[in-house]
C-alpha cells in the first residue's frame, strides 16, 4: 500500500513560483501519467516527492506518513532521471546492483534480480560494459533496469522512454504496464507522448504552469476536457477550436453559429453564459465528418492534405480559422478542392472566453 | 600548394616552441655529464661522458638526505591538503549553505597572497613552535621540527589552491548522479567514498602532481625554516652546493642535482598521464 497524498503544495526557485498550490490524491497502486508543455514543472513535482527538492508549504505523504522532512532513502522510491545519470565508473551490472548492495542482500539474490530486469529490458548482453559504451537507448534502459531491480513501493518515471526508438518504446510500454501489475507499485510517470499517456495511465494529471489543469482517466481528458488547455493538450494531432457566437440558450443546450454558414444546437450548459456571448468552439479532427450529412457544416477549400496511409489529414482555412480533419487513408480528395465538413453536435465542445468548458 | 606551406608553417613553429622549452634541460643533463674543465666550453654534444658529478653528489654529499626530506615534505602536505580539499570540494560544490560564494571568493583572495608578506611572521610562529615542540615532548631529533614547520606552512599555502580546483571540478559533476546514489540509499559519506571518489580519481592526481610541484620547488620558506644541511630540501640543497674552491661555481654538480631532482617529476607525469582528465563522466547522462 502506498498512497500519494499532495496537499497543496508550493515550490518557488529563488523568485520563480514553479509549484502552485498543487493537490493531487494517488492512489496506491495506480498508474499516474504527469503530462504538460516544456518547463511546466513534471520534473519537479517527480523531484519533491522523491525528496531530491524540499518544499515551500504544503505536505506530501506516502502511505499515510508524512514525508516532508523525509530523505529520500525513507519513503521507499526508487526514480529514472530524464538525464539517465548512470554511475559512470561502474558497468551495468554493478550500476543495477548498487541499491542491492546497499540494502545488504545476497549475492544470489542480487544476481537474479539484476540479471531479470536485464531479461526484461534487452540488456542482458552489456552487463560487464560501461555506460559511455552504450548507446542513448541502452543507458536508459540501464536507468530504467537500476529502478526496477529495488522493487520500491514508489516509482518515479521521468520521460523513461524518451530515447528508444518506436519499435522498442512500444515494446518497454508493455513491460512497464507489465511491470505494473506484478510488482504491485504506485507509478507515477512523465511523458510528453500521448499514446504512452493514454495506454499506460489509469490517471492523467494534465499541468500547466505549475497547476493541476485537470485530473482523470485518459478517456475522460479526452472527452470531457475542463478548459481549453486540456482540450488542445490531448489528443494528436489537437483539437480545433473555432471561435463562434452564442446565438441562444435553451435549459439543456446552447446555440452557437459555425462562421455564420449554420449553426448546432450544443447539449452543453454553462450558467454564467448569456446570449451574445463569444465562445470557443472545440472539435477533434478525427469527429468531423468530410462530406457528408451532420448538425453543422462548414465549407472551405482544401491547403494541404496529409496521407499516413491509415488516415488522411485535410489542412483546411477559411477567413483566418484554420482546421485540421480527418478522413479516411485512401481519400481522394486533393489540394484545392472545396470540402464540406460536418459538425457532429455530441462531438463538439465550448468554451467561454477564459477558456473553461461549459458542462 | 597550401597546404605544404600550411604544414611547414605548423612545423616550424612546433619545432620552435620544442627548442625553446627543452633546451635548457637538454644543456643541462649535457653539463651534468662533463668533467669540471669541459664545463666551460660550449658546444652542443658532450666531449666526453663523466659521471663524477653524479658520483660525487649520491656518494660523497648529504644530497640524497635532501631528496629524502623534499619527499617527506611533499608527501605529507600533498595528502593532507589533498585530504581536507577533497571534503571542502564536496561541502562548497554540493551544500548549500550561507555565505559559500563569499568563502570561495576568500578562498581564491588568498591563495593569491604572495609568500613573502607573511615570511617574518610566520618564521616568529615558528620560534614559538620550536619552544613549544620541545618543551611538549622534549625530542630534539634535529631536522623534523623544521620539516614539520614546512609540511605545515605548505599545507597552508596549498589548500587554497587545491581546495579551489577541486571544488571547480566537483561542481562539473552532474548533481542527477549524486540524486541517483541517494535514492538507492546511499549516505552523504559513501557517495563520497563510492560515486564522488573513482569518478574524481583523474582530478585528484592532477591536483595532486599541481601541489606536489609547487612543494618540490619551493625555496623562500625551505630557505628560512631550514638552519642545518641534515634538514634542506632540495632546492636549498641545489643553491647550497659549493665547490672544490671558494671562487668556483661547480656547475655540473648543480646541474647533476636539477636532472636528479627533475626526474621523480618527469616519471610520475609520465605514470600518470593516462589517468590526467580523461573524461569524467563519459556516458553519464545524457547528451
Ligand atoms: N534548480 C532550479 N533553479 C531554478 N529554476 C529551476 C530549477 N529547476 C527547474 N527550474 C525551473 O522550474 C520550471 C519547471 O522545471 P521542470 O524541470 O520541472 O520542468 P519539466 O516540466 O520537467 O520540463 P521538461 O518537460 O522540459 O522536462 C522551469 O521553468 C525551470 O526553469
Ligand atoms: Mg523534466
Amino acid at each position: 500500500m502506498a498512497d500519494i497524498n499532495i496537499n497543496t503544495v508550493n515550490k518557488y526557485f529563488g523568485d520563480v513560483h514553479v509549484i502552485k498550490d498543487v493537490s493531487l490524491d494517488i492512489k496506491s497502486q495506480s498508474f499516474t501519467v504527469l503530462v504538460g508543455p516544456s518547463g511546466c514543472g513534471k520534473s519537479t513535482m517527480l523531484r519533491m516527492i522523491a525528496g531530491l527538492e524540499d518544499i515551500n508549504s504544503g505536505t506530501i505523504s506516502i502511505d499515510g506518513q508524512v514525508v516532508n522532512d523525509l530523505p529520500p532513502k525513507q519513503r521507499n522510491i526508487a526514480m529514472v532521471f530524464q538525464s539517465y545519470a548512470l554511475y559512470p565508473h561502474m558497468t551495468v551490472f554493478d550500476n543495477m546492483a548498487f541499491g542491492l548492495k546497499l540494502e545488504k542482500r545476497s549475492k544470489d539474490e542480487i544476481n537474479e534480480r539484476v540479471n531479470e530486469a536485464a531479461r526484461i529490458l534487452q540488456i542482458e548482453d552489456y552487463l560487464q560494459r560501461k555506460p559511455k559504451q552504450l548507446s542513448g537507448g541502452q543507458r536508459q534502459r540501464v536507468a530504467i533496469g537500476r529502478a526496477i531491480t529495488r522493487k520500491p513501493k514508489v516509482f518515479l518515471f521521468d520521460e523513461p522512454l524518451s530515447n528508444l526508438d518506436a519499435a522498442l518504446r512500444v515494446q518497454m510500454r508493455v513491460e512497464l504496464a507489465k511491470l505494473h501489475n506484478e510488482l504491485e507499485a504506485t507509478m507515477i510517470y512523465v511523458t510528453h507522448d500521448q499514446t504512452e499517456a493514454m495506454t499506460l495511465a489509469d490517471d492523467i494529471v494534465v499541468l500547466d504552469t505549475g497547476i493541476v489543469s485537470q485530473k482523470g482517466s485518459p478517456l475522460e481528458l479526452y472527452d470531457k476536457p475542463n478548459n481549453m488547455f486540456v482540450g488542445g493538450f490531448i489528443g494528436s494531432p489537437k483539437m480545433n477550436f473555432i471561435s463562434s457566437k452564442i446565438l441562444s440558450k435553451s435549459s439543456d443546450a446552447t446555440e452557437v453559429d459555425i462562421m455564420g454558414m449554420s449553426k448546432i444546437s450544443v447539449s452543453k450548459m454553462s450558467a454564467s453564459s448569456s446570449e451574445g456571448d463569444s465562445v470557443t468552439l472545440g472539435i477533434r479532427p478525427e469527429h468531423l465528418v468530410v462530406n457528408g450529412d451532420s448538425d453543422g457544416s462548414w465549407e472551405s477549400k482544401v491547403f494541404v492534405v496529409e496521407k499516413l496511409g491509415d488516415v488522411t489529414y485535410l489542412y483546411l482555412e477559411k477567413d483566418g480559422e484554420p482546421l485540421v480533419a480527418e478522413t479516411e487513408g485512401h481519400s481522394e480528395i486533393k489540394v484545392g478542392d472545396t470540402v464540406k465538413v460536418g459538425f457532429p453536435a455530441g462531438r463538439c465542445q465550448l468554451f467561454d472566453s477564459s477558456g473553461q468548458a461549459f458542462k | 600548394m597550401n597546404k605544404v606551406y600550411d604544414k611547414i608553417f605548423k612545423y616550424s613553429l612546433q619545432m620552435i616552441v620544442i627548442i625553446f622549452c627543452v633546451f635548457p634541460f637538454y644543456y643541462s643533463v649535457m653539463t651534468s655529464l662533463e668533467g669540471s674543465s669541459a664545463v666551460f666550453e660550449p658546444n652542443f654534444f658532450p666531449t666526453e661522458i663523466n659521471p663524477k658529478n653524479y658520483n660525487y653528489l649520491l656518494f660523497e654529499h648529504n644530497f640524497p638526505q635532501t631528496i629524502l626530506n623534499s619527499l617527506f615534505v611533499a608527501t605529507v602536505t600533498v595528502s593532507i591538503s589533498i585530504t581536507i580539499s577533497y571534503f571542502a570540494a564536496w561541502s562548497l560544490s554540493r551544500v548549500n549553505f550561507k555565505g559559500r560564494s563569499m568563502f570561495l571568493f576568500v578562498i581564491l583572495a588568498i591563495s593569491m597572497f604572495p609568500q613573502i608578506a607573511v615570511l617574518t611572521g610566520m618564521y616568529q610562529l615558528f620560534l614559538n613552535f620550536k619552544d613549544f615542540y620541545f618543551n611538549i615532548f622534549d625530542l630534539r631529533v634535529k631536522g623534523v621540527t623544521s620539516l614539520l614547520w614546512l609540511c605545515f606552512t605548505y599545507t597552508m599555502f596549498n589548500i587554497p589552491f587545491t581546495v579551489w580546483v577541486l571544488t571547480t571540478f566537483m561542481k562539473g559533476v552532474p548533481k542527477e548522479i549524486e540524486e541517483a546514489a541517494i535514492v538507492d540509499g546511499a549516505s552523504s559519506f559513501l557517495i563520497l567514498r563510492k560515486i564522488f571518489l573513482p569518478i574524481m580519481t583523474p582530478a585528484i592526481f592532477t591536483t595532486a602532481i599541481m601541489a606536489m610541484i609547487a612543494v618540490w620547488n619551493e625555496f623562500l620558506f625551505a630557505l628560512t625554516f631550514t638552519a642545518t644541511n641534515s634538514d634542506r630540501t632540495i632546492t636549498v640543497g641545489i643553491a647550497l652546493i659549493n665547490g672544490t674552491i671558494e671562487y668556483e661555481v661547480p656547475w655540473g654538480s648543480i646541474m647533476a642535482a636539477s636532472v636528479i631532482v627533475t626526474v621523480p617529476l618527469v616519471i610520475i607525469t609520465l605514470l600518470l598521464q593516462g589517468r590526467i582528465m580523461s573524461g569524467l563522466t563519459a556516458g553519464s547522462i545524457k547528451g
